[in-house]
Formats: structure tokens, sequence, C-alpha cells
């Protein structure tokens, strides 16, 4: 039977690309003509990456959380990206810096404390998730269920499972986690040269990535890569921050570090004088509070030296890097710039120094990267068949032996996914489990690296030591992250495996944070049916519009016509309205009475067909 | 977007595996040489292997299988990390005469560094007196490192000559002649098993002056 709502109006989900950053977070997705950052309802580009709990118990985020952060900074949190992977005893250097409040009770995830509310960086995470998320839905009328999130190439598994869970609480499906330059690579178009080895250079708020690639018809083949996942633009904010507030402590004769308010207001001052001067040659930090006022001016050459030390720690990684890929500094073809930090002109000048090459600035740094999760997106769903991707695991894996030492099973730098087999059996008779202690890291002993889980082969056929054999696989897939199955070699059973994770969240952790999210959610469903109800309209609305152009509307009978006019007035009248059952009601409604001039149609277009078969 | 997405080119499910991968990605020991449609040579040209890599890597990776059962995507995994680990070992001359070497049953376990070749004796002799020289802060140590360095590196480059020759020596004896297995085929694996542990000792040695070097002037 024929109706209007059959003729085909594109796909009804969208999968997106996100960059959740420490500072900013953006959307995109590809359109027609291809990659295209989505704007929020204010046609705002990007989502501050600030969350806050606020007195009515709900969330904010982005402009509305940072303005929480100015009145009440123990009710928001940001750069939390910091915080993804990690627990309490990693980030004690990071506390004395970043005013984070800690909840009282921790375990082997970090626990947050926001006003009233206790929360783990992967929830924090999944609320601005969400906000992009509605924010694309809400732009493209299409439900967005699937998503591509970048990650700093240089995160470690836990920081790695930290974001996948932040996109399930957030109701999406994480397709795919990919390396922040190497989809920026993908953004930039340069495989249009088709050959070629290129640098991205990748400084954002909180981490720093170098990754050097082979183009190659389309083939992005990442030879090695390298960084630092807690180096970034908020260091400089920091250096800034701390002179003010000596500068304060003498001038005004009040030391303000603890009192959290101002400091945010001061952050702010010195964020904006540090970005204008990227262009300007000399600026000055102005604050005023409670009617005194505060004014240093800085020069380009006060601040390069200041910042000198913390550009040079981008360099180091950079080198360990060419030396990994097996190359010399003057054979990279080309260098790309990502990342809000890149615009400061100390940076550029180092890193055209360092490789000998002036680097790429044409796009927005700021935007690239979402972009380039967007080709990847258009990657996994077929919509882009030209170009793929070969990314490397960052850190060596490896496992723990006598004496504390690290046997390593695939290197840094190996294509991913990658995997490696180790057999393993028992020391004592009748033992029924093996312990597997699993570690990320360069260094010798277990001690120096950092713990990734402990996998315990469990119900292992008791026999005298030695008989029992368990082949235990690691297999590093295409996110970065690891997955261990182990099989009986003499019975070819699939062994079981229990994972113990030294850091992040169980999955019933997880699945208890989704369940909670779904609850919150319902309102959000509601505004999403009424939403969609209207994108529904929406298109029945436009094929009617078209269906009055052609002349099967002609030679429709008048009561049809009529009829058919005054569903279409019913439909408009409660178009607005929120009930969104009532939306669809009419739509159906609608759709019913132009049966006959779908009908109508299609003999039209049958008898166009013929005709044209004649001539 | 919609038409494209269901376009011919991309593989939806593992039904369009090259049958020969689905094999090697099931087997028990698989065939590196099979994953690139390669006869087992020593030799192998890397620039076609580069292309065969990606072109194998265009069929099998999950970025191809995103959207497919979770069967396909698991053969999928499988299959390109397997690609992957064939890759690494083939592209490195030394890791893919080990790799044949272990094929056909040598054993190519580590060269443990207390076995000294006899020829490097002396070699070995002096380096470890400028090494400790070095150590306790004789700068002058840091010539006849330097020395040595030169001197190993000639060696390495050496025996990479000498395994070139011995790779198309075996290649030639089992395609024209008698076969991988022939009494001449093995003892030609044999002498290029041992030019392999005296290489992987020197690159030991050379490893210990670069770091004793870089150490000091850090």
């Amino acid at each position: 039977m024929a109706n209007l709502l059959h003729i085909d109006f594109g796909d009804s989900d969208a999968v997106v690309g996100i960059d959740l950053g420490t500072t900013n977070s953006l959307v995109a997705w590809m359109n027609l003509t291809g990659p295209e950052i989505i704007e929020g309802p204010g046609e705002e580009r990007i989502v501050h990456s600030v969350v806050a709990y606020t007195d009515a118990g709900e969330f904010a985020v982005g402009e509305a959380a940072r303005e929480v952060l100015l009145t009440q900074p123990e009710r928001a949190v940001y750069s939390v990206k910091r915080l993804m992977g990690q627990r309490a005893d990693d980030i004690q250097g990071e506390l004395k810096l970043f005013p984070f409040h800690l909840a009282p009770e921790q375990d082997a995830v970090l626990r947050l404390q926001l006003g009233e509310k206790t929360v783990t960086p992967s929830e924090v995470s999944a609320e601005v998730l969400k906000r992009l998320k509605a924010n694309a839905e809400y732009a493209t009328g299409k439900t967005v269920r699937q998503a591509v999130i970048t990650v700093p190439a240089y995160f470690n598994d836990a920081q790695r499972q930290a974001t996948r869970d932040a996109g399930r609480i957030a109701g999406l499906d994480v397709l795919r986690l990919v390396n922040e330059p190497t989809a920026a690579s993908l953004a930039y178009g340069l495989d249009k040269r088709k050959e070629g080895v290129i640098a991205v250079y990748d400084l954002g708020g909180g981490t720093f990535d170098i990754s050097i690639l082979r183009l190659h018809n389309g083939i992005f083949e990442v030879l090695a890569t390298n960084g630092d996942t807690h180096l970034g633009g908020d260091d400089i904010d920091n250096l800034l921050l701390a002179i003010a507030l000596e500068d304060l402590a003498s001038e005004w004769g009040e030391d303000v570090s603890a009192k959290h308010q101002i400091v945010q207001r001061l952050r702010r001052a010195v964020i904006r004088a540090k970005e204008e001067l990227s262009f300007a040659p000399a600026v000055a930090i102005e604050f005023s509070h409670e009617g005194r006022s505060y004014r240093r001016a800085l020069t380009r050459e006060q601040f390069d030296q200041l910042i000198a030390d913390f550009v040079e720690k981008t360099l180091e990684p950079c080198r360990r890097c060419l030396k990994d890929a097996g190359l010399d500094a003057s054979e990279i073809d080309e260098v790309v710039m990502v990342g809000g930090s890149t615009r400061i002109p100390l940076v550029r000048l180092a890193v055209e120094r360092l490789f000998r090459a002036k680097p790429h600035t044409e796009l927005n740094p700021d935007e690239v990267v979402a972009l380039g999760a967007a080709v990847q997106a258009g990657i996994l769903t077929g919509s882009v068949e030209d170009k793929l991707l070969l990314d490397v695991t960052p850190l060596s894996l490896g496992i723990e032996v006598m004496g504390g030492v690290v046997a390593k099973l695939i290197h840094r730098n190996t294509t991913i996914p990658a995997s490696a087999s180790e057999t393993f059996t028992t020391a004592v008779d009748g033992q029924q489990n093996v312990l597997i202690h699993v570690v990320q890291g360069e260094r010798e002993l277990v001690m120096d690296c950092r713990s990734l889980a402990r996998f315990d082969l469990k119900n292992i056929d008791p026999l005298p030591a030695g008989l029992a054999k368990i082949e235990v696989r690691f297999l590093i897939d295409a996110n970065g992250i690891l997955n261990v199955t182990a099989r009986d070699v003499r019975t070819g059973k699939e062994q079981s495996v229990e994972v113990k994770p030294s850091y992040g969240l169980t999955d019933a952790q997880v699945e208890a944070m989704i369940e909670e999210s779904f609850e919150k959610a319902e309102a959000d469903l509601q505004e999403r049916q009424v939403r969609e109800a209207r994108v529904e309209a929406d298109s029945i609305l436009l094929a009617l519009e078209k269906a009055k152009g052609n002349q099967a509307w002609d030679t429709l009978g008048e009561e049809d016509r009529e009829r058919i006019d005054r569903k279409h007035n019913e439909l408009l009248t409660v178009y607005h309205s929120d009930n969104y059952g009532l939306i669809r009601k009419k739509i159906d409604e609608l759709n019913d009475s132009t049966m006959a001039l779908a009908e109508n149609m299609m003999n039209t277009a049958v008898n166009t067909a013929l005709k044209g078969t004649k001539i | 977007m919609h038409q494209t997405n269901s376009r011919n080119g991309h593989a939806r499910s593992t039904a369009d595996f090259p049958p020969e991968i689905r094999a090697q990605a099931e087997s028990v020991s698989p065939d590196f040489y099979a994953l690139f449609g390669y006869p087992e040579t020593l030799g192998i040209d890397l620039d076609d292997l580069q292309e065969a890599f990606y072109a194998r890597s265009r069929q099998l990776h999950p970025d191809r299988f995103a959207r497919a059962s979770a069967e396909d995507r698991d053969l999928s995994l499988r299959a390109s990390s397997l690609l992957n680990d064939a890759y690494r070992t083939l592209r490195d001359p030394l890791k893919r005469a080990e790799y044949v070497l272990s094929r056909h049953g040598f054993d190519v376990g580590q060269q443990r560094s207390s076995n000294v070749p006899p020829e490097l004796l002396e070699e070995v002799f002096e380096l470890n007196m400028a090494l400790e020289e070095l150590r306790s802060g004789d700068e002058d140590a840091r010539a006849s490192l330097e020395s040595a360095r030169t001197n190993f590196l000639a060696m390495q480059t050496e025996i990479d000559e000498g395994l070139n020759g011995a790779f198309s020596r075996w290649d030639y004896a089992c395609r024209e002649k008698a076969g991988a297995d022939s009494a001449v085929s093995r003892a030609m694996l044999a002498e290029i098993r041992g030019s392999l542990n005296r290489r992987r000792y020197i690159q030991n040695l050379l490893r210990d002056v670069e770091t004793a070097l870089a150490g000091q002037t850090a």
C-alpha cells in the first residue's frame, strides 16, 4: 500500500564523532559534503568540559556549570579528563594545582564530591557526552545511539576503559575509541598527497601527544606515538595563576589561594591574558575584587621565558617518537598542529625548529579532532571507503614474572589489533588457580609500571605440578583495550578467567550507573519524543508540499483534496504542543488521507516512464 | 548517506572473508606466508610486502566490520591481529629468518650472554674493561668505546651481507633443487642460525655501549 511516509528521507540514526576534551568538547558528523561540527541550540560550537551539581539536585553542563564554578566552586569540576582511569593516590600532585574535591570514601575508582553528590570521573564525563548527544539530536533531527570518541594517543588501558564507560553511562554505544592525533590527521585531508610521512603534534588543555604516520593511498599507518597524559595548557594557566596569587599576596597583603571563588575568577583572567598573548606582543592580567584591583603587564618575551621548560617537556617525547619510528627529523614531510595550546607562538617555533618544517595550522586546532572523529565514524559505517587507520598501542604490555620483573608480551608501537600468547602451568601438585598480573609500561620492574589487572585462571583440573598447561591469549583490540582469554591446552576447553581491574569500574558498577542515568532520563525522553514526532511531522509536511506540485494533485477528486487540507490544518494546530501522542495521531490521520494521492502519484510516475520508453 | 552505507565494497559479514585467511585465523599454528599468498622464502621484496599488507588490512580490519555480527567482528579481530603479527615478523629480515628456522624445527631460543662466540673473546674482554673505566669516571675510556662501537657496527654490516647471500642461496636451493627438508637446505639453515646468534650477541654489546655513552653525557 502506498503512502507518503514510505518516501525515503535517509537514515533516522546518525553516528557522531566526539572530541571529549580536557577543556572543551565537540561533536561532529558526516553530512553530504564531509565532516561538520554540530552546533548547539545557541549556535555554540563547543561545550565547556565543566560539570556542576546544582542546589536543585540536577547536573549542569558547559556554560551553566562555569557559572556555578564561579559562585559555588565546591559544586563544580573542570579538567576531569586528568582523573580518568586514576585512583586517589595517583593524583596527589594534581590536587595541589586543581581544586578537585575528593569524596571521603575511595576505592579502585576515584570518587569526587560535588555538593552532596558523589560521582566518578566517568559519570562526570557522561554528563558532557549527554549534552553533546542531545545537541546532535536536536540539530540533525536524528537519533544518536552510536559514537566514535577520541582519546589521547598516550592514554593507558584504564584511561581508555574509563572513557568507554562514560560513553555507556551516557547511553552511547561507543563504536570506537580513536586516538586524537590520528583523528586529526584524517580530518586534514593530507592523504591527497598520497605518499609521505607526517608528524601530528597535539597539545591540548591537559594532554600532549605526538604521532608519526605514513600515508599511502588512503592508508594512515601510525609508525610511533608518544606523549604525556598530564601535560597541557592547564599547566601554563597554573604557572600564571601562581604568579598572580603571589602578587595579590604581596600587593593586597592577603593570601587568597584558599578562596576558591576568587581563584576561579583569577584563573579566568590569566587564561584571557594567555590567549591574547598569542596575537599581541604584550598584554595585562587584570582583576578586581571588592573594590581592589590588580594589574600586571606581561610581555611575550616574559611569557616565553616562563613557559620555556614546559615547551621543552613536549620535545622529549617528540625525539623518542622519532627514534621509535626509526626516522630522522628531516625525514618528516609535514607537521600538523592540533589543540588550542598550539596557537602559542613559542610552541610553533619549537616544533618548526625540531622538525625543520613549517607546521600546518590551516584548520582550527580546536575542531580538527572532532572532525576527524566524524570521518572515522564514516569509515565505520561505510560512507567513507577510501580511508583506513592503522593505529598502534602506545605502551608495552607485560606480565609479572619471578622477582617482580616484567616480561614484555606486546611492545609499544605495535600495530593494533595485536595479540600474544603465553602458556602457564602450576607450581604445586593439585593447584587449581593461577594468578596473572598484567602491567603496562616501559620499565623493567613491576613496581615502576602501571598495574592493569589481575587475571585469575580458575578451576584448573587438579594435576601434579607442571602438568596443567593453560594458554593465555592477550589481545589489544582496535580501541587499544586489552582482552584476555584462556584455553586449557590438554583438553582444548576454554578456561574461565576472572578479571580484577586495578583501576576503574566493574561491569556491575557501570550497569548500575546506566540504570540511574536512565531514571533521570525519563524527563529527557518525553522531550525527545516530542522532538522526534515533530521531525516526522516535518517529513510528511514536506512530502505533501512536493506532492501538491505534482499533476497527481490536480487529478485528485475535490472530496479527497478537502479531506487532506483539513488533516493538514489539524496537524499544524497540534505541531507546537508538547503532546507527542497527539502529534503522531494527526500525522497518521494525514497520512491515511493521502492514500489516493500517493496512488495517483505512482500511476503518474509509471505512465511517465512508459511514455519514455515509447520515444 | 543511506545509500552509500550498503554499497557492496564495504564488507558487512565475514562471508566476504577470503577463505585462505579464515583458515589461517582459525588454525592453531597459522602460516604467515600464506596470509600474504607468498611462498616461503627468506628474501622478500619489502615494498611488495607493504602493499600486500595494506591491501589485506583493507579487507580484514575491524573498522570494516564495526556493524557486523559479534561473531564476524571477532573473526575480523583475530584475523587482523594475526595479519599485524605476520607483517611485523616478515618485514624484519632477522625475525623472518627466526620464524623460518622455527618452522623447520630449529631451536631459536635467546643466545645466552655467557656463551661468548670464541672469535669475539678478545673484543668482549677489552670492551668490559672500557665500560668499567667509564663507570669509574675515566673519560679516556670514551674514545675506546667509540671505536668499539664503530667496530661492532662494521661486524653487523658484515653479518647482514653474509645473511643476505645465505638467504638467496637457501631460497634457490629450496626452489630449484632439493626442497626445504633436504640435508643441503638444513645445513644452510644451521649456518644461518649461527650467524643470527652471533648477530644478536653483537647487538646486545652495542646496546651496552650506547647506554654507557648516552648515560655519561646526560
